[in-house]
């Protein structure tokens, strides 16, 4: 009952606008913080504005260190005035309703209109003066301001509820039309006085408005366009390379970070002591840019030069002569650390240095890193010897997987062709390097160098093993194995590095689903799911084959293996009832099964016994219980927690999640569950090729057709003997052709054909539908038709399961 | 507000000694209405555990003052072989509650006072935030950078023994041997000039050092030290029960030092570190409280309106 009528006023017409500034001044904002400040600071005010009913057109916000400053052209000089009008009961009403509808608007009677025999309450309510809605807006902007983390500070923190802002605020500018909105909090008045740079101009600056603001500022030596302070430390440091004939190594990182600790940036060369230079040039230009924010240059060649680019904040008397003194002074006692670092790592073999590994827990209930290490050394060997890691990943010669993309010809399904001394490095070489790598790969945790920069871990016990002459593949497969970091780093595709990167990973994720640490929503405290696309990655990339439910039981096995066996080391008790159990034990080295078999035998043996223990052999003892619940249950869960992850990493690609459900539901050739991802993608993009086509299209139909009419039906499969129909007989005709054709397909892993199979049932199935009635009056005869319908669905089947194939 | 203007370079025939950087500082804050105080007479990690910092900074009334704390860091030691590592070394502190509106300003002329022109040299405060758990203590605030170097930590304390800080401090923590290393522009400490009249830091201190890093990492009986910490915290808790919070304060930092000693004989284990350190926290946090709660009548009757 209520209308709005925007009122025509006089203050809303002759308003053209006028330019609103803000600064907001304060101590040292944190390079890090100063983006998402801008985008909060005109999210915060486009929100006032709206709330406000002022229409805000462009917007640009600046920044530097001791300033927040935010423009606003053309701003309405005052809200819209509104007319409200609510009509009430007619004026013959009942004394009644008057009353209750002077108590709705809060009105008396006189306040009332009357108009045609109704009353009518109406408000007028003028336009409010954009002056006093910014006065408001700014206080609750200050008071709204999500800084990720702020302070109290000075006598009025003696309150509890005192004024929060990152750093303590010290002044705000508040200009509309080059007026001074009135506005206070926390004690600081706004005004149209600021300050300059904090050492090249004293004494307060007066702003005008918005015209005058920035080379107001700029001739008291601020630049208040982080921008263009972000263009002068890029350009300035790519020139004081230049000059130095040296090129920048761009990092817009420090460009940004730079540009935030300074008003007046100057970017100024220096040089180090060439000797440093023997440090790897990862950690000389980690120590400049982690440390001291400094850019790093090269050589014409490409080399790393014995140079840095610093940024100071000042134009120094001494033209930065001092200043590049100090800096190098710094950057030097840093290197000679890193010096010193990687001379005494390098004295220490990586051997060596694996043993104190001993003193790293890994986790609780998995053990130590040393452990974990002996583990990952065991699972990269049994990668090689089981021929799932070859010498050469991506020659053809290892490979029998064919599909659409080579044209699909079933001859290529040759028995993997080991060879033996392919690339000079036999099986057993590639198995030695492999368990060799793994073993030391997590030595480097322990050197005074990862110690200090524990980006380095990997890269550093690189270097180290070719520093003490280990084979190249092995200081590779060290300095990679925890690639790939997440989607866009790169993927191993060396033997070795696959074998031990797959290894490293592959344990964790089988020791944290064994303990029953899995991720759970937005938690996955372990990395758990960026572990399992670094197997997906690897995988796939290299081609590697291999029956992921296998390799998690074998990971499995060697996890209760590795805790058994410590337990057995570090404890004599333990051991003392290990052996009265008497059993010969467990141990990952047997077959799967056997393994299997042998560990439920042993849990079960694990009875009470009145032994004191270990705190750690507790721990183990009460692991080893659940041994054949984890051994039995955990595959599964790991695959599914696979085919998640597939689905994932898989969508950017366009594939489709459904289809991947549909092959991993499938059944392979032995009757066990999809769980090689190579050719389980290999069928997934057959399939979706197949399914976008008016064969799928309508085979899928069919399918859902038949899958229906079997779900709504009971029947028992029966033999009887009458006259086909025609369709009918075609049909068994084209199962009986088709069903083979598209099972050796899949054998064959050729998944184009084996959907070429699929789609010549179509039009039998089309037929079959259109003449033949199931729900024959005859039992026998809808038994049998019935049946049909299940052979079709089994032959669909095999190529992948359609009821999960989503329209 | 006052921000620093731009005074004119000073020109000083030689930077300033040691001792003359301490005079100067001690003129500079003494000027700016600061308590100088003389160093705690016990053993103590960093200046932050003096008394006048830690117990100070709890509660409502003013407080300014200024000392240099002897810290003392066992696991730091060198022998007298590194150029910058000490196990023992000097830091300047300054705590002023309520923090003022221009203490940037001060301590910018604070730097002045020793020396460092800031046209000259570029100084830079860079997001550094601040926390203690042994002291239940975190606040925001910035290391201080002069050409790239560490000069100072300067914070707006938040809380201090798990209490909000009401008002917050501000304090600041000079190294003063690096910054009297990058004043006379040598590079080890050892060459310091202690004063003007020959003696150098390495006179002073470089033999304390040899046979300070001995005793530390090799002799101090463990036995001794572990007994010394369980006595410490007993007794902590006894003034605790007695009501004299700080004496309770003093047994939390003879604790803690006992502590880091035992680190430095390297006989406690990754696991048993955590449990110490919990264990000399609360003897810390429990010091705070019982501080708090000794004065909590006389507070919240003089500032109406407080609480804790």
């Amino acid at each position: 009952m209520g209308s709005a009528v925007p009122g025509v006023d006089g203050m809303s017409t002759m308003a053209s606008g006028a330019d609103f500034l803000l600064e907001l001044r304060s101590e040292e904002i944190p390079a890090r913080m100063q983006a998402g400040a801008r985008a909060d600071l005109e999210k915060l005010l486009r929100r006032e504005m709206q709330a406000a009913g002022l229409t805000v057109g462009d917007v640009t916000v600046w920044s530097t260190p001791r300033r927040l400053t935010l423009i606003a052209k053309g701003l309405p000089l005052a809200t819209e005035a509104v007319h409200e009008e609510t009509k009430g009961p007619r004026t013959s009403a009942p004394e009644q309703a008057l009353e209750g509808f002077l108590r709705k608007t809060g009105l008396a009677r006189d306040q009332l209109t009357e108009r045609d025999g109704v009353w009518f309450a109406v408000v007028e309510k003028p336009g409010r003066a954009a002056a006093d809605v910014l006065a408001e807006a700014i206080t609750a902007i200050i008071r709204a301001f999500p800084w990720p983390k702020s302070q109290r500070w000075g006598a009025a923190s003696l309150a509890p509820d005192s004024l929060r802002w990152v750093r303590p605020l010290s002044g705000i500018v508040a200009l509309l039309g080059g007026e001074v909105i009135d506005c206070e909090i926390g004690g600081i008045h706004s005004g149209r006085t600021t300050m300059g740079h904090r050492f090249h101009h004293s004494g307060e600056i007066v702003i005008d408005g918005t015209d005058d603001y920035a080379a107001k500022l700029r001739a008291a030596h601020v630049i208040v366009d982080h921008a263009e302070r972000e263009g002068i430390v890029r350009e300035g440091a790519r020139k004081a390379a230049a000059d130095a004939g040296l090129v920048l190594v761009d990092d817009e990182g420090l460009v940004i970070e730079n540009a935030g600790l300074t008003e007046w940036p100057v970017p100024l060369l220096g040089r180090f002591d060439e000797a440093f230079l023997e440090v790897p040039p990862e950690v000389i230009q980690l120590t400049a840019r982690v440390n001291q924010k400094y850019f790093i240059c090269r050589d014409a060649a490409g080399k790393l030069a014995n140079a840095f680019v610093c940024t100071a904040n000042i134009e120094a008397t001494d033209g930065g002569t001092v200043i590049v003194a100090g800096n190098r002074k710094v950057l030097a006692a840093r290197l000679s650390d890193a010096r010193f670092f990687w001379e005494q790592d390098r004295k220490t073999p990586l051997a060596v240095q694996a043993e104190k590994l001993a003193r790293i827990t890994f986790h609780e209930k998995l053990g130590t890193v040393a452990d974990k290490a002996l583990r990952v050394a065991k699972l990269a060997r049994w990668l090689v010897e089981e021929g799932i890691i070859g010498p050469d990943l991506r020659h053809p010669a290892t490979k029998n997987l064919r599909y659409s993309r080579e044209g699909g010809n079933p001859a290529a399904n040759a028995a993997p062709d080991w060879t033996p001394a392919f690339a000079g490095v036999t099986k057993e070489e590639l198995a030695d390097q492999a368990e060799l790598a793994a073993r030391l790969c997590k030595a480097d945790l322990v050197t005074e160098m990862v110690g200090e920069f524990p980006e380095l871990q990997g890269l550093m016990g690189g270097y180290y093993a070719r520093a003490e002459g280990l084979p190249d593949a092995v200081a590779d497969a060290i300095r990679d194995h925890y690639k790939p970091a997440g989607q866009g780093d790169d993927v191993p595709t060396a033997p070795v590095t696959v074998a031990v990167a797959l290894a490293d990973k592959l344990d964790t994720l089988a020791g944290f689903f064994a303990i029953d640490e899995r991720p759970t929503g937005s938690k996955d405290p372990f990395a758990l799911r960026r572990a399992a696309l670094g197997v997906i990655q690897i995988l796939l990339s290299a081609e590697v084959r291999c029956n992921l439910t296998a390799v998690f039981r074998n990971a499995i096995a060697s996890l209760f293996g590795s805790v058994l066996d410590r337990a057995v080391a570090g404890d004599v008790n333990f051991a003392i009832y290990i052996e009265k159990i008497g059993k010969v034990q467990p141990h990952p080295s047997l077959p799967a099964p056997e393994f299997e078999a042998r560990i439920a035998d042993f849990a079960a043996e694990l009875g009470d016994f009145e032994i004191k223990l270990e705190p750690y052999s507790e721990l183990a003892l009460e692991f080893l219980r659940t041994a054949p619940v984890v051994v039995g249950k955990t595959p599964a869960l790991l695959l599914a927690f696979f085919a998640d992850r597939l689905k994932v990493q898989q969508r950017e690609a366009g594939v489709r999640h459904d289809l991947i459900d549909a092959v991993f539901a499938a059944r392979t050739i032995d009757g066990g569950g999809e769980d090689d991802l190579v050719r389980l993608l290999a069928r997934v993009h057959a399939l979706q090729a197949f399914v976008t086509t008016e064969d799928g299209v309508n085979l899928l139909a069919g399918y859902k057709r038949a899958a229906n009419i079997l779900k709504k039906e009971d029947y028992t499969p029966a033999e009887a003997d009458y006259v086909r129909e025609p369709a009918e007989a075609a049909l068994i005709a084209a199962l009986d052709a088709a069903g083979p054709q598209a099972e050796a397909a899949v054998a064959a892993e050729d998944f184009t054909a084996a959907m070429g199979a699929l789609a010549s049932l179509r039009p039998a199935v089309d037929a079959f539908f259109e003449a033949v009635t199931v729900n024959d009056a005859d039992p026998a005869k809808r038994a049998m038709r019935l049946g049909l319908l299940d052979r079709f669905r089994a032959a669909v089947h095999k190529v992948a399961d359609f009821s999960r194939i989503e329209g | 507000m006052a921000e620093t203007a731009n005074p004119a370079a000073p020109t000083k025939a030689q930077p300033l000694s040691v001792q003359d950087m301490i005079l100067a500082l001690h003129a500079y804050w003494g000027a700016h209405g600061c308590l100088i105080l003389q160093p705690y007479d016990m053993r103590m990690g960093a200046g932050t555990f003096h008394p006048a910092t830690t117990l100070r900074a709890l509660g409502p009334q003013s407080w300014n003052a200024a000392y240099v704390q002897p810290s003392r860091r066992p696991t730091d030691g060198r022998y007298g072989e590194n150029p910058n590592r000490l196990q023992h070394y000097y830091q300047y502190q300054v705590i002023m509650k309520p923090s003022p509106a221009d203490f940037q300003a001060l301590y910018l002329g604070s730097l002045f006072a020793i020396g460092i022109d800031p046209l000259l040299h570029d100084i830079r405060f860079v997001e550094d935030d601040w926390e203690s758990p042994t002291l239940g203590a975190w606040g925001l605030g910035w290391e201080v950078w002069c050409d790239g170097m560490e000069v100072s930590q300067f914070t707006y304390f938040q809380q201090m023994g798990g209490f909000d800080c009401k008002p917050v401090s501000g304090e600041l923590t000079y190294g003063l041997e690096r910054l009297a290393m990058y004043i006379q522009g040598v590079d080890n400490v050892y060459d310091l000039r202690f004063n003007n009249h020959g003696v150098s830091y390495g006179d002073v201190f470089l033999e304390n050092e040899r046979q300070m890093s001995k005793w530390n990492f090799e002799v101090a009986d463990t036995d001794t030290l572990f007994e010394g910490f369980r006595r410490a915290e007993a007794e902590c808790h006894k003034a605790l029960e007695a009501k004299v919070p700080i004496a309770a304060y003093e047994q939390a930092i003879e604790a803690s030092h006992l502590f880091n000693l035992l680190q430095a004989r390297g006989v406690i284990s990754v696991q048993e570190r955590a449990s110490f350190m919990g264990r000399v926290r609360d003897l810390a946090r429990g010091s705070c409280e019982g501080y708090m709660d000794r004065f909590r009548p006389e507070w919240e009757a003089q500032f109406p309106g407080w609480t804790a």
